[in-house]
């Protein structure tokens, strides 16, 4: 079973705090690759905000390719952060090449457009360069989002961890998803390794989604940009988040509804009744069915947790209010190493119908239960 | 056979017939029910006069003739009352003295069955034992991350959605502006299917309905049986059990004076409106009520004289195509319950199964498709439509799961499917392939006959003979005298008894599978098979 822990601060913190977690829970995963998803970057890319970061690994002709077709686009490199490892890679890890973030300005053309339009764009730009990549083996890309750096890799957390440096100044980042793997019943494959990422929404799975193909032959079918590749069984509950969210309009606490409908009997006496069994009924293909704890981070910057029934051990979430830091993680073991100095009676086990969401201020572990009243739209 | 008697082109000896009587002389004591109970009479009682001859020792006494009488049991040979071999002689025989033999090697019976010209029709087998839904394996059992669930004790939603789903993008605004939504009912995935009251019994009918009753209210499993075509008992339209029982309509109307005479006085909707155009074993025929089964009642319900066949009636003059007729008729009966019950057409499996579907994705009042596979069937047809007419359920069933796929409706419309499912005993198997082909609900009907009512029919030609009104359990007959044989309450009991094992057994797949919280329809990458050609149609594993 992955392991996974995630951190929510207030200031930007190293994501080598996030990968020590993982090293602690190492019993549960193998250490067969490591992913990272950055958002809310401190450092050097507090002023770029707005602008769509590219990320991934290229090669020296990867990244010519990348830059002659950002300048065909009309794209213009405003700041970079690349990283060339000159030491030896840990056993099992290839040389790749350079690790990439880089911030474009978007064109001016572009200034008119709607937000959902641009959006997509941005999508497409990525899928297409990674389709490209897939055919040369020159470019993998991870993500191109405003604010958002992603970084996959096979192999040891911690050894991964010190051979990309990846305590960087300018990877310091506010929300932090964090996921060792365990190889599932897919081959290894970078693109498979958690946390998968659309449209600034960001989410990993450990368990294993018996519901995978048909989930995946549904989201296809909605004719949404960005519902493809699927390399992991559990890709699609990046894409259940983002459908609920951005295509639904609903809020994140009506996620659980989506994958994990109450059944009858608790149904019976809520006050939405009627809204919920039309979700359970319209969204009936979306139902994941196995002990799945899923942890994501929003566009906004806020954070949750959810599992659904069958998960044995859940998730625990906790932190500190004061110093403006909570962390999601798998086993409490991570939670304890990363933050230590907190009341450990507020932490919190999300169980079948909670999810857990702490907001971009860091405060509070809001609890929300699928026995509450909806929060529709967002 | 006497050398005298007149050799004809139709004569066969009894070595010809392919159930042979096997009559002990020494255990028989004559008590005659065997012939009085064989729905053929194929058997009759026979006086036998045995001649010896006695010859003494030495040459001076002449041999003599002795002349013996005895009574037996003798086979008939005429083709028209050849043994059907549904052992209800060996049932009712004190002491096992009698019983009939299959005789594999004989065929000669098959070129005499159609005599006068007339072809032969027979109740509802296709005769081949083998089934491609036996072939399926499930092979994705959750062990890497997970321990699999347990199929005795963890909590299982097993239900289906039998209507219209809305998109969730539709649903949302529907809700938001109260719209109007297409009715959708939540029922058990197994469906008794469509057997129409004529070809069934009234004690069979009585004893599926109690059953169904029985498990609806007291098991709280919301099964539903259709009533085939032909009409529904007044009694029944008009009580509150209607709730449990899906309406047939064929394209012909038939039985709809019944139904329609009823709306006013309908205390609950009926769980939804079947159309039947087709069905599996005898695609583009109809059902065929043989004469002997249409009694007073039968009849009256159907509006029509007593004692004359009945084949299905063509579709009505007011259909003038597929499309148009499906359309029709949909909005039609949705109209006639103010658009509050679920309105589907049943076809059969065909190669323009599709050209259907996709006529129903664009019909905002399609509630679904039934697609019944050449295996179906327990009524009457010609016996060349019954064997050599058809497409099998599965490849069918794919195909249009996945253009349902493409079109992003696989949600919306569900399928049903039929036809052949559980014939070699293997029900919760078959059912359960088959969800992961992409069906939605399946339905049976032969199986209740074999499990619910002891059918003595066999995929071997035995039997048979449910067209002609004589059947030896009393499931088929319309004639109270054989009908009283079956008793409706040990029908009701053994309906329950095989849902619920049928319940347990599925669990049992779903399980390993790790499916509990929603049936796993289109979960094909849990089948594999070790036919590589039927793997790639299927486009499921290939596994040796």
């Amino acid at each position: 079973m992955c392991r996974l822990f995630a951190l929510t601060s207030r200031d930007p913190v190293s994501p080598m705090l996030a990968i020590d977690a993982l090293n602690v829970m190492k019993e549960g995963h193998d250490g067969s690759g490591v992913g990272l998803y950055l958002s809310g970057l401190g450092g050097p890319w507090e002023e770029f905000k707005d602008y769509p970061i590219l990320s991934g690994i290229f090669t020296e002709p990867g990244l010519a390719r990348v830059f002659e077709y950002m300048a065909d686009k009309g794209f213009r490199s405003i700041y970079s952060a690349m990283f060339k490892p000159e030491v030896e890679p840990p056993v099992g890890t290839p040389v790749r090449g350079t690790y990439a973030s880089i911030a474009y300005k978007i064109p001016k053309e572009w200034d008119d457009l709607p937000k959902a339009v641009v959006d997509q764009r941005l999508v497409q730009m990525r899928l297409d360069l990674r389709k490209e990549g897939e055919e040369s083996g020159q470019i993998m890309v991870f993500s191109f989002w405003p604010d958002t750096i992603m970084i996959k890799e096979v192999g040891d957390p911690l050894a991964i961890g010190e051979y990309l440096q990846l305590g960087r100044e300018e990877l310091y980042a506010r929300h932090i998803l964090a996921q060792g793997r365990q190889n599932t019943n897919y081959a290894i494959n970078l693109y498979a390794c958690h946390p998968f990422f659309i449209e600034g929404v960001g989410t990993m799975t450990n368990g294993e989604n018996t519901a995978f193909i048909p989930i995946k032959e549904y989201l296809q079918s909605r004719g949404v940009t960005g519902y493809e590749g699927y390399q992991s069984d559990s890709e699609v509950f990046t894409h259940i988040a983002h459908y609920t969210t951005k295509k639904l309009g609903l809020d994140i606490s009506a996620y659980k509804h989506i994958i994990t409908p109450m059944n009858d009997d608790e149904m019976a006496d809520h006050q939405d009744r009627e809204m919920l069994l039309n979700l359970k009924r319209s969204c009936r293909k979306l139902i994941i069915d196995g002990p799945n704890c899923i942890i994501g981070c929003l566009e906004d910057g806020s954070m949750f947790m959810a599992q659904d029934r069958k998960k044995l051990r859940p998730g625990v979430v906790g932190g500190n209010p004061e110093i403006g830091m909570y962390a999601f993680s798998s086993e409490i073991c991570g939670l304890n190493a990363a933050i230590p100095d907190r009341d450990r009676s507020k932490d919190f086990q999300p169980m079948h119908l909670d999810t857990a969401i702490v907001g971009p201020d860091c405060r509070e572990v809001l609890q929300c239960s699928q026995k509450d009243p909806l929060a529709l739209q967002r | 056979m006497l050398s005298e008697r007149p050799i004809s082109p139709s004569t066969l000896s009894r070595k010809d017939l392919p159930w042979q009587i096997k009559w002990d002389i020494n255990a028989c004591t004559k008590c005659g029910r065997c012939t009085s109970v064989c729905p053929v009479n194929a058997i009759e009682l026979g006086v036998f006069r045995k001649r010896e001859i006695k010859t003494s020792m030495g040459l001076s006494a002449k041999p003599v003739n002795e002349f013996s009488t005895y009574y037996g049991i003798t086979q008939r040979t005429d083709p028209a009352y050849a043994c059907i071999g549904c052992s209800m002689c060996n049932m009712v025989c004190p002491n096992n003295a009698i019983e009939p033999q299959r005789q594999s090697d004989s065929t000669t019976l098959q070129f005499q069955n159609n005599r006068g010209g007339q072809s032969r029709t027979r109740g509802g087998r296709r005769n081949s034992s083998e089934s491609l839904l036996d072939q399926l394996k499930f092979i994705r059992i959750s062990m890497l991350t997970d321990p699999a669930l347990d199929a005795g004790r963890h909590e299982f939603e097993m239900r289906t959605l039998l209507g219209r789903v809305l998109s969730p993008e539709n649903e949302i605004k529907c809700f938001q502006e109260n719209g109007w939504k297409p009715p959708v009912r939540e029922i058990y995935p197994l469906v008794i299917g469509g057997m129409s009251f004529g070809a069934l019994s009234p004690n069979m009918w009585e004893g599926l309905q109690m059953g169904v009753a029985y498990l609806n209210e007291e098991m709280n499993m919301p099964v539903r049986i259709c009533t085939g075509e032909g009409g529904c008992p007044p009694r029944l339209l008009r009580s509150r059990f209607l709730k449990y029982v899906i309406l047939q309509i064929a394209s012909g109307y038939f039985g709809w004076d019944e139904i329609i005479h009823a709306i006013p006085e309908m205390k609950e909707d009926p769980c939804a409106i079947e159309i039947k155009y087709g069905q599996g074993a005898k695609p583009g025929d109809g059902g065929l009520l043989m004469w002997y089964k249409v009694n007073k009642l039968i009849a009256a319900i159907r509006g029509v004289p007593k004692g004359v066949s009945l084949p299905s009636p063509p579709t009505h003059q007011t259909q003038y195509s597929i499309e148009e007729s499906v359309a029709k008729m949909i909005q039609s009966m949705s109209m006639a319950w103010g658009f509050r019950v679920p309105v589907y057409p049943k076809i059969s499996a065909s190669s323009t199964s599709l050209a259907v579907l996709n006529n129903l994705v664009r019909n905002p009042y399609a509630a679904g498709l039934a697609i019944d596979g050449e295996d179906g069937g327990t009524g009457a047809a010609y016996n060349v439509s019954m064997n050599h007419m058809g497409h099998p359920i599965a490849s069918n069933l794919r195909d249009c799961y996945k253009a349902l796929c493409v079109a992003g409706a696989q949600n919306e419309i569900p399928l049903v499917a039929g036809g052949g499912i559980g014939k070699n005993g293997n029900l919760a198997a078959n059912a359960a392939a088959l969800m992961m082909l992409g069906a939605s609900m399946v339905q049976i009907g032969k199986y209740v006959m074999q499990a619910g009512a002891g059918c003595l029919g066999s995929e071997k030609d035995r039997c048979n003979v449910c067209n002609i009104g004589v059947c030896p359990k009393g499931i088929t007959s319309q004639d109270p005298r054989v009908y009283r044989r079956l008793d409706p309450e040990k029908v009701a009991e053994r309906v329950v008894d095989f849902y619920l094992s049928f319940d347990t057994e599925l669990r049992k797949v779903f399980a390993p599978l790790g499916r509990s919280t929603s049936l796993p329809i289109g979960m094909s990458d849990g089948l594999g098979i070790s036919d590589k050609d039927a793997a790639d149609r299927l486009d499921i594993k290939y596994v040796i």
